[in-house]
């Protein structure tokens, strides 16, 4: 399967690792991933909150982009940036006048026939019982499934089956042989862009979150966002100082799972980049650093 | 000491119904939103009490609601609008609420450091056009002069290879919106 992929700054940053880890097992997924080129900030947390218009032309020209280069579908593993397109591309579809504004500002035409696609959506239809047969129990362990705000909410952008209790992650983790486990604070808010102005405020929610996964007996917390991967992984410190508790469980991205399950090296997956010790594995290490023809074929 | 805003002659209710299309007066304060608000606890008025305020159109209320330290406080996370049995798309509301605040120079006290690292943010996809993750915090650190904050984390993010210190140039690719957003300002 081919497709568009709009990485967003975030992977190319402090994420990396989600990037490094999406494109390690793509082939192995049979996904071929087209970067998507000249693409820009598509405003994330900040330009709504202070401008409307750029809100919506910055994610606009990604769409536009992504129409001039015939991606019938493009993947946005950042959950931000998939909100802020889905919801640029909502917002575009439903009012004329705004379209007419938006598309004048980024001057290129824009008809909104690219599909949007999140992480969890793309995974689903690539993970298919042949790659699963070949992977039969590869990542053996108890983890919750952390889903966030952006994949979930607003039902009316993202098409959520399940608002408050969402599966699809879930199911995905049973895929690879873990067992997720069922916890409270799947689609609760980490704290996102109050990480440098309120670092407390994200100390106490991030600390919530730990705690219920800590206390359910998960060895992992599955997340498919950056701002979620950072404020749990890198802010620990400010999460002890808040909750005076320590915490060692470690968060992982959903892609970094699959790899394992598929025997990729940890440095691949940029399991070291991790402020928290990722001690969790998969169980085939023999298919160490191979991108074997036979998986790369699997469709 | 309630100052006249003007609205074009509306109250803020209907300035928002204007701009957004969303009646504040739909709400009947079943408090659904206060209760799921993750930041709720840490804001002068919760999400319900803002609408109530807004409903009440009265001048003393609309300068309450724009200088509140709650509009900067909400993280869009979209619970709210989430669980309302109304359907009040109060994500959008704020956005306005901000929109407002700083157009008519209410802005919380408080909130400074907030609204200042959303213009740093802004203004570093405006210079590099994709987000430099360090030039965000320089441009940040500078406008708050919080010099000390996350010195702990920054040389570990860069150990880790999570920060690149050169910048990469992508400017010409919002230029063109950022002008287009800056003539539209200069003819209104």
């Amino acid at each position: 399967m081919k497709i568009g992929l709009y990485p967003g700054c975030s992977l190319e940053g402090s994420s990396r690792e989600y990037a490094e880890s999406l494109r390690a097992i793509a082939p192995h997924l049979g996904l071929e991933l087209e970067e998507i080129e000249g693409w820009n900030c598509c405003g994330a947390s900040s330009a709504h909150q202070l401008d409307h218009t750029l809100s919506l032309a910055l994610p606009a020209r990604i769409l536009a982009q992504a129409e001039k280069q015939k991606f019938p579908e493009l993947l946005v593993p950042c959950a931000a940036c998939y909100n802020r397109l889905a919801s640029t591309k909502k917002d575009l579809a439903n009012d004329a006048s705004t379209r007419d504004k938006v598309t004048d500002l980024i001057n290129m035409p824009y008809t909104g026939v690219t599909s949007v696609q999140n992480i969890l959506e793309v995974l689903n239809l690539v993970l298919t019982p042949d790659v699963q047969k070949k992977i039969p129990a590869a990542f053996p362990h108890k983890v919750v499934c952390y889903y966030g705000c952006l994949l979930v909410r607003p039902a009316s952008v993202v098409h959520a089956e399940k608002m408050e209790d969402p599966m699809q992650m879930d199911d995905l983790m049973k895929r690879i042989g873990a067992t997720p486990l069922d916890w409270g604070m799947k689609t609760e808010c980490c704290g996102a862009s109050l990480s440098i102005t309120r670092t407390d405020i994200v100390g106490k929610l991030c600390g919530n979150i730990l705690e219920d996964a800590t206390m359910r007996g998960a060895e992992a917390i599955i997340v498919a966002c950056p701002m979620c991967h950072s404020n749990l992984d890198m802010r620990r410190k400010e999460i002890e100082r808040v909750t005076g508790k320590k915490f060692s469980i470690p968060i992982v991205y959903i892609t970094q799972a699959i790899g394992m399950a598929l025997g990729l090296d940890a440095k691949s997956l940029g399991l070291h980049r991790h402020f928290v010790e990722v001690s969790v594995h998969g169980k085939n290490k023999v298919q160490q650093n191979v991108s074997s023809p036979s998986m790369a074929a699997v469709s | 000491m309630s100052v006249s805003i003007d609205f074009g002659g509306d109250s803020l209710a209907g300035w928002i119904q204007h701009k957004s299309g969303i009646s504040v007066q739909r709400c009947y304060q079943c408090g659904k939103c206060s209760a799921g608000c993750p930041a709720s606890s840490d804001m002068d008025f919760a999400p319900s009490v803002l609408l109530r305020l807004l409903q009440l159109q009265n001048a003393e209320s609309d300068q309450k609601v724009l200088s509140s330290y709650s509009i900067w406080l909400c993280l869009t996370c979209h619970t709210c609008s989430a669980r309302c049995p109304m359907e009040v798309d109060l994500p959008k509301v704020m956005d306005v609420l901000r929109a407002e605040s700083l157009r008519h120079k209410l802005v919380n006290k408080r909130a400074k450091d907030i609204v200042a690292f959303h213009k740093s943010f802004i203004d570093t996809i405006r210079n590099f056009g994709r987000l430099w993750e360090v030039g965000l915090v320089a441009d940040y650190k500078l406008r708050t002069r919080h010099f000390w904050q996350d010195v702990v984390v920054a040389p570990v993010m860069l150990k880790k290879g999570k920060l690149s210190l050169i910048p990469l140039f992508h400017k010409k690719f919002v230029s063109r919106i950022f002008s287009g957003l800056r003539n539209r300002e200069e003819r209104a």
